[in-house]
């Protein structure tokens, strides 16, 4: 069987429904309204339509030369999700969902956000389709993501602060999953990223997956053959699924997935789940996870609130596992360094997350050699960022020197 | 018989029902929770289920959360949930059922688990983000060891999967009162009596009902239909406030509704 006819809810030894029993329902009504869906071709109308005339699809793809000599002279070439309306991949999900949403009849969403844009989406979303909307958001993250939380608020969305826990996007997950079987008969969970039960990675990935899709045929049309290696950050790992799936059958393109190692991968302030994590169950599936001996979850660490998370889609454990996959880590210096390089060479300003896509692909390009094709998932822009990164290279004060 | 089933057939056969009482290893600290679920034993409760704490438990509420949360801070780790096994079952005559989220149980090893829990003198496992689809290992280590095996039923639940929860549950099913987390409600669902007739004409014998209750009166209405009401945050918050002096005197209260103290 190909790999790319995965469907869950097992992937390999990963995956499954691991919540309670009263959730089981939701995730059966939900499975059956995404079965059908995806056969339907008003549905498939609707979502695209809106793809082309609300979001902005196809993206486009831009070859960057300026920056690639700073990666071995390789040909690098990016995958432009930052340009889509709300600023990164998560629209293509949350438009799927919500449009679901709308097909199963329940006029209330809620979603957990790390960074804040997947919220942003979610809210965007809502506000779209004229649905209420509740955004759980870690406490630390509504801090160092204050812009995003004003724009989930200006769009009609509450945003509640989740103090429990790590007060990050696990604890935000909790309390979105505490929400929604409280009030399952008229929520709909808008799941963000390719973790979590069935059936959301798979139906994530379904709604990621035209990243790749299109993409593939953008190097195809530009260069006449298909990227040597395809490169994306991983958090929970929707954009990296969503740009790999298309790959998954042409064996002669590797697949690179850069997690966070925080301060470092030696140090315990990381979020490198595949890297230094084991198989557990977190958040309904069967996945790597950093844990402690008695499974205890144990809290992440990157300066990117996006990929601060201790768990990843089962669909990732099972590739890494296989080996079809590589994962690797990538510091948050690292990351922070190819953020300022691509703004300085190119021009355009990418979300931390993706930045640390940039900065594996800078290593990777090294390793290929100048005759490789590097295709790179950027994921989001860096408007969001400009805080942290103005505080990290310190630029925000009067009179601050050029970094 | 497990030893919590015949803690049920007896209540039932007296015309009344169990006192089931939730309290969390490791709060407010190791000595005090097992002192703590030895006075609710010694004050009326007839089963004690014994939280493990746990760092994402997502069926919990803000008191339970607060108290797992600070075990969890103190220090909590698996093995002592087996010490206090141990220390209350010598302690008092009451069966002791864990109640624990599944990724502690996959990593001390799903077979270990179930021995230790035995040689400790447990009675069972209460998993709440465990359904019997997914559960396959516990069914084949409870099978071997002879463990009482408590899966959960919702309002929600289909007919076929309460049918399922009946056949993989030992000891009782844990019948959700109403949709949602734990926590105190003032009115316990009309959700309860109907979801524990549906678990009757699905074969249950045994059908105990948790969340949201913390009155006498909450638990005399539920043992008028079920077989037991489970207590949590009544007894968790009473803990916290009054320490085991309190706990021990919410437990007698409660324990009013079980009407043999009438």
């Amino acid at each position: 069987m190909a790999l790319r006819d995965e469907t869950g809810p097992y992937f390999g030894d990963f995956g499954g429904r691991f919540v309670p029993e009263s959730l089981i329902a939701a995730l059966d009504e939900l499975s059956e309204a995404w079965e059908l869906a995806k056969l339907d071709r008003g549905y498939a109308a609707e979502l695209n339509e809106l793809h082309k005339t609300y979001t902005g699809r196809p993206s486009l793809i831009t070859e960057v030369p300026r920056f690639a000599l700073h990666g071995g002279g390789a040909r690098m070439i990016l995958k432009r999700e930052d340009l889509n309306h709300t600023g990164s991949h998560k629209i293509n999900n949350v438009l799927g969902q919500a449009l679901l949403t709308k097909r199963i009849g329940k006029t209330r969403v809620i979603a957990e956000t790390g960074a804040g844009q997947h919220g942003v989406a979610t809210a965007t979303a809502a506000a779209l389709f004229g649905l209420d909307c509740v955004i759980y958001m870690g406490e630390v993250d509504t801090e160092r993501q204050a812009l995003n939380v004003a724009r989930m608020r200006l769009l009609g969305a509450e945003v509640v602060a989740v103090k429990t826990g790590s007060r990050t996007l696990k604890d935000a997950i909790n309390d979105a999953m505490r929400d929604w079987v409280t009030n399952v008969d008229t929520t709909n969970y808008i799941f963000g990223t390719v973790a979590g039960p069935h059936p959301f990675p798979a139906m994530v990935r379904d709604l990621q997956k035209i990243i790749g899709e299109e993409a593939r045929q953008q190097v195809l049309n530009l260069t006449g053959k298909l990227p040597d290696a395809v490169a994306a950050c991983v958090g929970g790992g929707s954009n990296a699924m969503g740009i790999f799936h298309a790959f998954l059958d042409d064996a002669d393109v590797a697949l690179y997935g850069f997690e966070a190692a925080g301060e470092g991968v030696e140090t315990p302030r990381h979020a490198a789940t595949i890297t230094k994590g084991r198989a557990g169950v977190l958040h309904g599936a069967r996945s790597f996870l950093l844990q402690d001996e008695d499974g205890q979850t144990i809290e992440s660490h990157s300066i990117s609130a996006g990929l601060d998370y201790p768990g990843v889609g089962p669909e990732h454990s099972w590739l890494a596992s296989i080996g079809r996959a590589n994962y690797r880590p990538v510091t948050d210096a690292a990351a922070m360094a190819a953020l300022r390089l691509l703004s300085r060479t190119e021009g355009i300003i990418p979300a931390i997350e993706s930045a640390h896509a940039l900065a594996g692909a800078l290593e990777l390009g090294k390793e290929l050699g100048p005759d490789a094709t590097i295709l790179i998932n950027l994921s989001g822009r860096g408007d969001k960022d400009m805080e942290t990164a103005g505080r990290y290279f310190d630029l925000i004060d009067a009179g601050a020197e050029q970094s | 018989m497990s030893s919590v089933a015949s803690v049920l057939r007896a209540r039932r056969d007296a015309g009344s029902g169990a006192l089931i009482g939730y309290l969390p290893v490791g709060f407010p600290n190791f000595d005090e929770s097992v002192d703590a679920a030895v006075a609710i034993a010694e004050n009326g409760v007839d089963i004690i289920e014994l939280g493990l704490p746990y760092s994402d438990p997502v069926m919990d509420g803000p008191v339970i959360q607060k108290a797992t949360q600070q075990a969890l801070a103190n220090g909590f780790k698996l093995r002592h949930g087996f010490e206090a096994v141990r220390q209350i079952t010598a302690r008092v005559d009451v069966p002791v059922l864990m109640m624990t989220y599944w990724n502690p149980v996959v990593q001390y090893g799903v077979e270990r688990f179930a021995d230790d829990l035995v040689a400790a003198g447990g009675a069972g496992l209460i998993t709440p983000d465990l359904i019997p689809d997914e559960g396959s290992d516990w069914l084949a280590a409870s099978e071997r060891t002879g463990l009482d095996r408590v899966f959960l039923a919702a309002p929600s639940s289909s007919d076929a999967r309460l049918r399922q929860a009946v056949e993989s549950s030992r000891g009782f099913v844990y019948t959700v009162s109403t949709m949602g987390i734990t926590g105190a409600r003032s009115d316990v669902d009309q959700a309860a009596k109907v979801l524990v007739s549906r678990l009757r004409d699905a074969g249950c014998e045994h059908a105990c009902v948790g969340l949201g209750i913390s009155t006498a009166e909450q638990v005399r209405e539920i043992l008028a239909y079920a077989d037991g009401a489970i207590v949590g945050s009544a007894l968790v918050k009473a803990l916290a406030e009054g320490g085991v002096e309190r706990v021990a005197a919410v437990a007698s209260e409660l324990a009013r509704g079980t009407s043999r103290a009438n």
